[in-house]
């Protein structure tokens, strides 16, 4: 079936690089890569889940995404609308339609502020309500994560971690944002609250038609909350597609060892299913390998991934691996 | 079982007499530990998994407390040793490995330098013999080139690494008994992966016991013979892996299960959260300390802790409901079917 929604979110061959410089007076400049040539596009009300080990650069897609770094190259689109190069003021009436929702529910709340400031804030930098009305909105806001009225007056550090994730979220939706990146939203929290916030999650998409990206390393999660997943490996786009085919047919050798590697909870199934533990770690971004990323740990490398750096094929409509065996 | 008991914990009870009261983490736990075997202890923060581990290990800080109860390591009675007694089991008969490698290992010594102190601190051996071990632990962790690795620095290392040699630094002095508290937390999918497999391989090599804390019931199913559920101080239930993920008898158990994703699930079935938070050890309930989460709760919970009913053998769990006369509850089943 061909998903005719429109296109909320394209990215084209975005660039992350940072520098790093060392040596006499920083003479010595040299690039990571934090994210390399990544395109994908995000459909009105689904979610992209994106995934991959630490320092994969998937945090740092989200966060070029929303602009709260300037990107190297590459395009943004926002609902067709190019926002790469726009500067605070003209980005200021797509901040509310875009939102985060950070990993450490303890860092990304003011400890200085109440819960209605902290929700306010951004109620009243947008113009959209003041006084009464935005007393009123804060508190719907607060019914709708699940948190009481009279939470509003008090300091975060009243609250447990999954209640601040509510906080947070509260945040997140006040501006009535249209998609929000929720940036491992629940790997701080306990299972049986991890649950509870993957399923208001999954509600308040139902209810106001949220577009999300789901970033996080918990393949179990983002295969249950995603409608097509993205795999990432050194700051490359190495897989993506309708999340079953990517978990029941994955492509990519890193992906198949990911899933592999995740630790199932059914012990029959754990002794059965054949494992592929990767040697090694990832390399350094500093100094990727030449041609494709992921040959150094690959247990299929062959000698064309040292030469050439294998670009995303459509392998089966809609799921696209970047390897030099398709 | 006709199995050697190396560690017998009875009724143990650990507080924390903080400036707003006493935090009761620990309430009477007891556990018993094969020699040889892998027993899990999963629970949620603040569960008092971590806590009954430094009881065993006497490394509770102020103003944590033992205020009851029995730790028998080999039939000796842990609580009544004395510091000095301790520190010569510590790390040589029993060692701990923990969640954050850095903070384990100290960032101004070199790997090496700091692996032959542990081994000459226990063994009476030469510079050059705990020289020998050291680069012996290291290769059997999977550190390439050990030579050269052991005149690194931690920071050297990544984080994989690092939990290696503390692996290796745990197991330098044959360790009857490894307390691994939550291990593989901090690392990623693929790390752990590797750490889990070197966990099993050693253990099976080594046929040490070991005591796995984690939340992550994937782990669990992957490593562990046995495993004891923990929640509010207590342990809910005890049984062996498979009768836990298929015959789980206590509600929390079942919670916990049905609120992680199903793996053989296609259709994204809902998850099935429990609602509510944790107790609060301060206000431990009177009760049952799960029935305010509990969609079974009658009004018995409120009142009484319920005790251990046991289920198989090897299975038991704290439930009102396993008790002959209870009423059957529609999805609790009372007898074993495992």
């Amino acid at each position: 079936m061909k998903d005719t929604r429109e296109n909320l979110i394209e990215v084209q061959g975005l660039k992350q690089y940072f520098t790093k410089t060392s040596g006499l007076l920083g003479r010595n400049v040299q690039y990571i890569k934090a994210v390399d040539n990544v395109s994908f596009y995000i459909k009105k009300g689904e979610t992209l889940g994106l995934v991959g080990e630490s320092g994969c650069g998937k945090s740092t897609t989200g966060r070029s995404l929303i602009k709260l770094y300037e990107p190297t190259a590459g395009k943004i689109l926002f609902n067709g609308e190019d926002i790469t190069n726009y500067n605070s003021k003209q980005m200021l009436p797509f901040r509310k339609r875009m939102q985060m929702v950070f990993q450490d529910p303890y860092a990304s709340l003011d400890s200085r502020m109440t819960i209605n400031e902290i929700i306010g804030e951004a109620i009243v930098t947008h113009g959209i309500a003041t006084g009464k009305e935005k007393d009123e909105r804060i508190f719907e806001l607060l019914d709708k994560v699940g948190l009481m009225r009279d939470h509003a007056s008090r300091y975060p550090h009243e609250f447990s971690g999954g209640q601040r994730q509510r906080v947070g979220i509260a945040r997140a939706l006040a501006v009535n944002p249209e998609f929000i990146i929720c940036d491992e939203p629940i790997s701080a929290l306990d299972v049986s609250i991890q649950a509870q916030v993957i399923n208001m999650l999954e509600d308040l998409q139902n209810d106001m038609g949220l577009t999300y990206l789901f970033i996080a390393h918990d393949l179990s999660m983002v295969k249950h909350i995603s409608n097509r997943i993205g795999v990432m490996y050194l700051g490359n786009l190495v897989e993506i597609g309708g999340s079953d085919e990517v978990n029941n047919h994955p492509a990519h050798p890193y992906t198949e060892a990911l899933l592999s590697a995740v630790p199932l909870p059914d012990p029959r199934l754990a002794r059965e299913r054949k494992r592929i533990v990767l040697q090694g770690d990832v390399p350094s971004p500093l100094n990727p390998p030449s041609g494709c990323p992921f040959r150094t740990r690959c247990s299929k490398c062959m000698k064309v991934c040292s030469e050439v750096k294998p670009e995303l094929k459509e392998i089966t409509p809609g799921h696209q691996v970047a390897c030099h065996l398709y | 079982m006709s199995r050697e008991k190396i560690l017998e914990v009875k009724g143990l009870q650990t507080s924390f007499y903080t400036h707003l009261g006493e935090v009761q983490s620990v309430r009477n736990v007891d556990f018993d530990l094969y020699k040889g075997e892998v027993l899990g202890v999963v629970g949620e923060s603040g569960s008092g998994k971590s806590v009954t581990c430094s009881s065993v290990m006497r490394l509770l800080q102020h103003p944590g407390k033992i205020k009851a109860g029995e730790v028998l390591f080999k039939g000796e009675d842990l609580v009544k040793k004395t510091e000095k007694e301790m520190r010569e089991i510590q790390g040589n008969e029993i060692s701990m490995i923990f969640q954050d490698p850095m903070s384990a290992l100290n960032p101004v010594y070199t790997i090496g330098n700091q692996m032959i102190e542990v081994i000459r601190k226990h063994k009476k051996v030469s510079k050059k013999e705990a020289e020998e071990i050291a680069i012996k632990m290291l290769t059997l962790v999977g550190i390439p080139s050990p030579e050269e690795r052991m005149k690194n620095y931690p920071h050297e290392f990544s984080g994989g690494m690092r939990q290696r040699a503390v692996i290796a630094m745990a197991l330098s002095c044959d360790p009857e008994l490894v307390i691994a508290d939550e291990p593989t937390t901090a690392l990623d999918v693929t790390i752990q992966a590797q750490i889990l497999e070197l966990m099993k391989d050693l253990q099976e090599r080594l046929h040490s016991s070991i005591i796995f804390i984690t939340h992550d019931l994937g782990v669990i199913a992957q490593l562990c013979t046995r495993v004891i559920v923990m929640y509010g101080g207590m342990v809910m239930e005890e049984a062996t892996v498979d009768e836990l993920f298929y015959d789980a008898k206590n509600p929390y158990t079942m919670g916990l299960l049905n609120s992680v994703p199903n793996p053989k699930a296609d259709t994204k079935e809902r998850l099935e959260p429990i609602p509510g938070m944790p107790p609060d050890l301060l206000n431990p309930p009177k009760g049952c300390p799960f029935c305010n989460r509990c969609k079974y709760a009658v009004k018995k919970c409120l009142n009484e802790v319920p005790p251990m009913y046991e289920v198989s053998k090897t299975h038991k769990s704290r439930c009102h409901l396993l008790h002959p006369e209870a009423p059957q509850m529609e999805g609790f089943v009372k007898e074993a079917r495992m």
